[in-house]
């Protein structure tokens, strides 16, 4: 099975500041570190231990800049086959759709049985992954946390309110959005990483995958940001002074006081 | 020596015995030799390992462990019982070897041996057999009566190994009856037929079988003699060819396990020897996955383990029911070769160790305290061969969600937290420890004698932060021209290092190592144990390195502190040895020579302290690992110190600190048990006469650093 999973590099949340720049419109971002963003990272996972059962090949695929090109490094460094990188100047400020179209346009170069993406980016929208599948139009599924091959179909388990799961069949090909907790991600050192400094990532134009330029980029942006805001921090916790007994009672009072309790 | 007639010529069959044993020998040596042969090798096949330097320090070593039997009388009982055996065994060397050659040529005496040194060398060793005998009863008795809770087989490491051991205990005890037995009737046999004898040691074995025997005929005799040496020479070849099989295997390799022991604490064995670290990149794998990725060296350790248990008896992985044993660690590797190299047959395919024969929570288990290789009697290696676990585990990719993070943070950020880099000097920035010490960063523009090198957990954890600036009052006071790195410092990767991940390790150690050399200090001082090991062990070509604990114990004796009474008479102190100052680098002395100073002072010891001290759970990446345990290792030792009856814990080092903190909690000690740092303890009872003079310390402020 040949599977394309959709990356993405953002700031790490555990590892970085959030604060606003001065025009409030967007985050510092000078000092970030970045990351495959998580769920992304749990797709590729999936994509590669399906393939190991199964057969086949696993490509990795972002939109970005050079710099997003160490995720993909990271990703090859995980065991995915192949990497490309989608970079161009008239890709930059596309929104969700735009993001879609680009992705759209490569997919219908190549020839993948599955494609998945994460749940939904950090600093995303959780968009992505219908848009593409309604674009090509192929059946999609979403927060699937588990994946069964079947012969031509998927067996998925998907994650509902409350920690329910559905079980759904799901026809090839098709594009999912997965879960995190799916699978426990393999860890990927420094070595990792350096043993595929020299396998080529290409990057691609948008000559290179046929898109319609005034499809994509900021001209064809329909939602746009125009604000941004850091929650400001709460009151202080409470803190509870008393004896153990005292205090484990008064948690079981609060928590059932806030429905947490059946 | 045995008498000059072995068996009465009258009786012509056993001349024909001769030949008898003749063959018994060939076969013998012949099958000893097919099985040890077999068993090197998986040694052949194994990983290099560079042991064959510095003969003259190894062989000490060997005097010391092996001749000197040095860490047997940790454990009194059994440790004495080894001494007489293993003291017998030697003495009863030649005595074993004259009586085989007897049997086939009856008139030998062993060079050097005859006349009145051959009695006296009779004389003992009829003592000794019967020493080793007396020695075997009461190790049986006490491993079917007594049954010591240390060599207690949990059902999950397999079947008891009771019956194993006893049956090579009843072997050896034969073994000496035979050898009794052939002496006693031998010189019964001669005095019959008047020849010149020399008379049994009194009350020794020989002794009492020759009065047993009382004075039969000399075909009985002749028969008697002929079953005592066919018996013994049975049961000498039995136990030499079935002794390559179980635990009894340390006879033959315990000498060549000692004298090619590590010779270094603190270290850890290169990814692979005789690779540089420039060079990692063209190792295809790293560390140990299959059995053949252990080094000679360490599957010589399986070998020579004796099964004694006292390496799981002071585990304390092992004492809080975690899934790790370094016993079995060692057995099942043993059982493994046995069952990958049979004596008969192929060997099979290798599978990995991990999943085959360890679980993944085994190996993450371990926090390298040490106290299993402090106690080992071989010298059996037990962290090296955990990292080389590890750093197959890692290089497979196969790490623990909760270990991936700070893993990945100390990549990107240089600490396991993710905090910012430029925030790792923050510590020094509160306002009312400014106007007492103001922290010099050695910026290049800055300079000092001294680097104080601060690590991560001190830098960032609210609560170990007083650590440091403990630290830094403490280096003030007593004079000390130093300065921290800041935001240039990273984590000093030690346990990064530990968990198996080198390469990781290396980046951190090259920019710490090029941060402190452009830093151009002359000497480099830690509060941090694991920093302080990382920087001397793992760390190349920096300037001294020390910990606090020395420097004040320095300048206690130099003078240079004086100290307050400690106000609280009720208190009473116990030290509690972090693993990396006390087992790994030998500070026992310093710290408690410190506490000792503070005039008032209450000071117990554990139990368990000093060489065996017992970990308080693990320090640095531990810290995120979360293994199936009954227990909490802190909570443990916090109960050690109740039992020793102190109410205060002085450590120094900042893992212990969280680790004994949050079990004083779990405990329910809450309020009558607490810790401090031995610099925080210092911090506080500094007489800051001098403190004024130095650093014109505000009134205020002297209040706080006094506490």
């Amino acid at each position: 099975m040949d599977i394309l999973v959709c990356v993405r590099r953002v700031p790490d949340t555990s590892e970085n500041e959030i604060k606003l720049n001065a025009e409030g419109n967007d985050i510092e971002r000078d000092e970030l570190v970045y990351s495959v963003n998580e769920p992304d990272n749990y797709a590729v996972e999936e994509a590669l231990q399906i393939r190991d059962r199964v057969g086949g090949t696993v490509t990795v695929v972002t939109v970005g800049g050079e710099e997003d090109e160490e995720v993909l490094r990271r990703e090859l460094a995980m065991g995915a086959n192949q990497a490309a990188l989608i970079s161009d100047d008239a890709f930059s400020a596309s929104d969700g759709r735009g993001i879609a179209t680009i992705l759209k346009s490569f997919v219908q170069k190549g020839h993948y049985d599955l494609i998945l993406t994460g749940v939904q980016a950090d600093d995303g929208a959780s968009q992505i992954g219908g848009m593409l599948a309604a674009m090509l139009d192929y059946p999609f599924a979403s927060l699937v946390n588990s994946i069964t091959v079947e012969g031509g179909k998927l067996r998925i388990s998907r994650e509902v309110e409350g920690g329910n799961r559905e079980i759904n069949e799901i026809e090839l090909p098709c594009v999912l959005s997965i879960q995190t907790g799916i699978n426990e991600p393999r860890y990927v050192g420094m070595r990792g990483i350096r043993q595929v400094a020299s396998v080529p990532i290409p990057t691609l134009r948008t000559t290179d995958i046929g898109v319609d330029h005034s499809a994509v980029g900021e001209r064809a942006a329909k939602v746009k940001r125009i604000d941004y805001f850091v929650p400001t921090l709460g009151n202080a916790a409470e803190m509870l002074k008393g004896s153990r007994e005292e205090n484990a009672e008064r948690v079981l009072e609060l928590i059932g006081a806030k429905g947490g309790l059946k | 020596m045995i008498g000059p007639s072995l068996f009465s010529e009258t009786h012509g069959w056993l001349i024909m015995s001769h030949s008898l044993f003749l063959t018994i020998h060939i076969v013998g040596i012949a099958c000893f030799a097919y099985i040890v042969a077999k068993r090197l090798v998986p040694l052949f096949r194994a990983q290099q390992d560079f042991r064959f330097d510095r003969p003259l320090t190894r062989t000490g070593k060997v005097f010391k462990f092996w001749l000197g039997q040095w860490k047997h009388p940790r454990y009194k009982f059994a440790g004495i019982l080894h001494i007489l055996v293993f003291a017998g065994f030697i003495l009863l060397v030649a005595r074993a070897f004259s009586t085989l050659i007897v049997g086939i040529n009856q008139s030998f005496v062993m060079p050097g041996l005859s006349g009145p040194v051959g009695h006296l060398y009779d004389t003992v060793t009829d003592y000794a057999a019967t020493i080793v005998f007396l020695c075997m009863v009461v190790a049986a008795v006490r491993r079917l009566v007594f049954k010591p809770v240390r060599y207690a087989v949990p059902a999950k490491y397999g079947n008891d190994h009771t019956a194993d051991a006893v049956f090579l205990l009843g072997l050896i005890a034969l073994l000496m009856v035979a050898d009794s037995l052939f002496s006693a009737s031998t010189n019964t046999s001669n005095s019959l037929q008047g020849r010149p004898v020399e008379s049994l040691a009194l009350l020794s074995l020989p002794w009492m079988l020759q009065l047993l025997i009382g004075s039969p005929s000399l075909t009985t005799l002749a028969a008697l003699t002929f079953t005592a040496y066919l018996v013994h020479e049975i049961a000498f070849y039995f136990l030499l060819c079935y002794r390559p099989f179980g635990i009894q295997f340390h006879v033959e390799t315990s000498l060549f396990s000692i004298y090619f022991a590590k010779l270094e604490r603190g270290t850890l064995k290169p990814v692979r020897w005789g690779i540089s670290d420039e060079h990692l990149d063209r190792v295809k794998s790293f560390g140990v996955k299959k059995f053949e990725d252990f080094t000679w060296k360490h599957m010589l350790d399986f070998y020579s383990c004796a099964d004694c248990g006292r390496c799981a008896d002071n585990c304390p992985a092992n004492a809080a029911g975690r899934s790790l044993a370094p016993r079995f660690l060692t057995i099942k590797a043993r059982d493994y070769a046995f069952r990958h190299y049979p004596v008969f047959g192929k060997a099979n395919n290798s599978k990995p160790l991990v999943g085959e024969i360890y679980s993944e929570d085994e190996i993450w288990s371990c926090t390298t305290c040490g106290a299993c290789e402090e106690e080992c009697p071989l010298l059996v290696e037990y962290i090296d061969k955990i990292v080389d676990l590890r750093r197959g585990m890692i290089d497979d990719g196969n790490v623990p969600q909760s270990l991936q993070k700070p893993l990945k943070a100390l990549e990107s950020r240089g600490n396991p937290y993710g905090k910012l880099e430029k925030k790792r000097a923050e510590w020094t920035k509160t306002p009312e420890f400014r106007q007492g010490c103001d922290v010099k960063t050695l910026d290049g523009k800055k300079v000092a004698d001294t680097l104080y090198f601060v690590d991560s957990i001190t830098s960032y954890d609210d609560r170990m932060q007083s650590i440091g600036r403990s630290t830094t009052r403490i280096l003030s006071h007593i004079g000390e021209d130093f300065g921290i790195l800041g935001a240039a410092e990273k984590d000093s990767g030690h346990e990064v290092r530990r968990f198996g991940e080198e390469m990781l390790f290396q980046s951190l150690r090259d920019h710490n190592t090029d941060a402190v050399k452009a830093s151009r200090v002359t000497r480099i001082v830690t509060a941090d144990p694991h920093a302080y090991n990382a920087l001397k062990h793992d760390y190349k070509d920096l300037p001294p390195v020390e910990h606090i604990s020395q420097v004040v114990a320095r300048a206690v004796k130099a003078g240079k502190i004086e100290f307050k009474r400690v106000e609280d008479e009720a208190k009473v102190f116990t030290y509690h040895d972090p693993c990396y100052l006390g087992r790994h680098n030998q500070v026992y002395d310093d710290p408690r020579t410190v506490v000792d100073a503070i005039p008032g002072l209450k000071r117990v010891e554990m139990k368990r302290s000093r060489d065996r001290s017992f970990c308080c759970g693990g320090g640095g990446l531990m810290l995120f690992y979360e293994p199936t345990e009954e227990q909490r290792m802190g909570v443990l030792r916090v109960r050690m110190a109740a039992e020793a009856g102190a109410n205060v814990i002085v450590t120094a080092c900042p893992f212990c600190m969280v680790n004994i903190e949050d079990a004083i909690k779990v405990a329910g000690l809450e309020g009558k048990m607490s810790v401090l740092d031995l610099t925080e303890l210092v911090d506080q009872h500094i007489a800051r006469k001098s403190c004024a003079e130095i650093q014109k310390t505000q009134i205020e402020e002297t209040a706080t650093c006094g506490g």
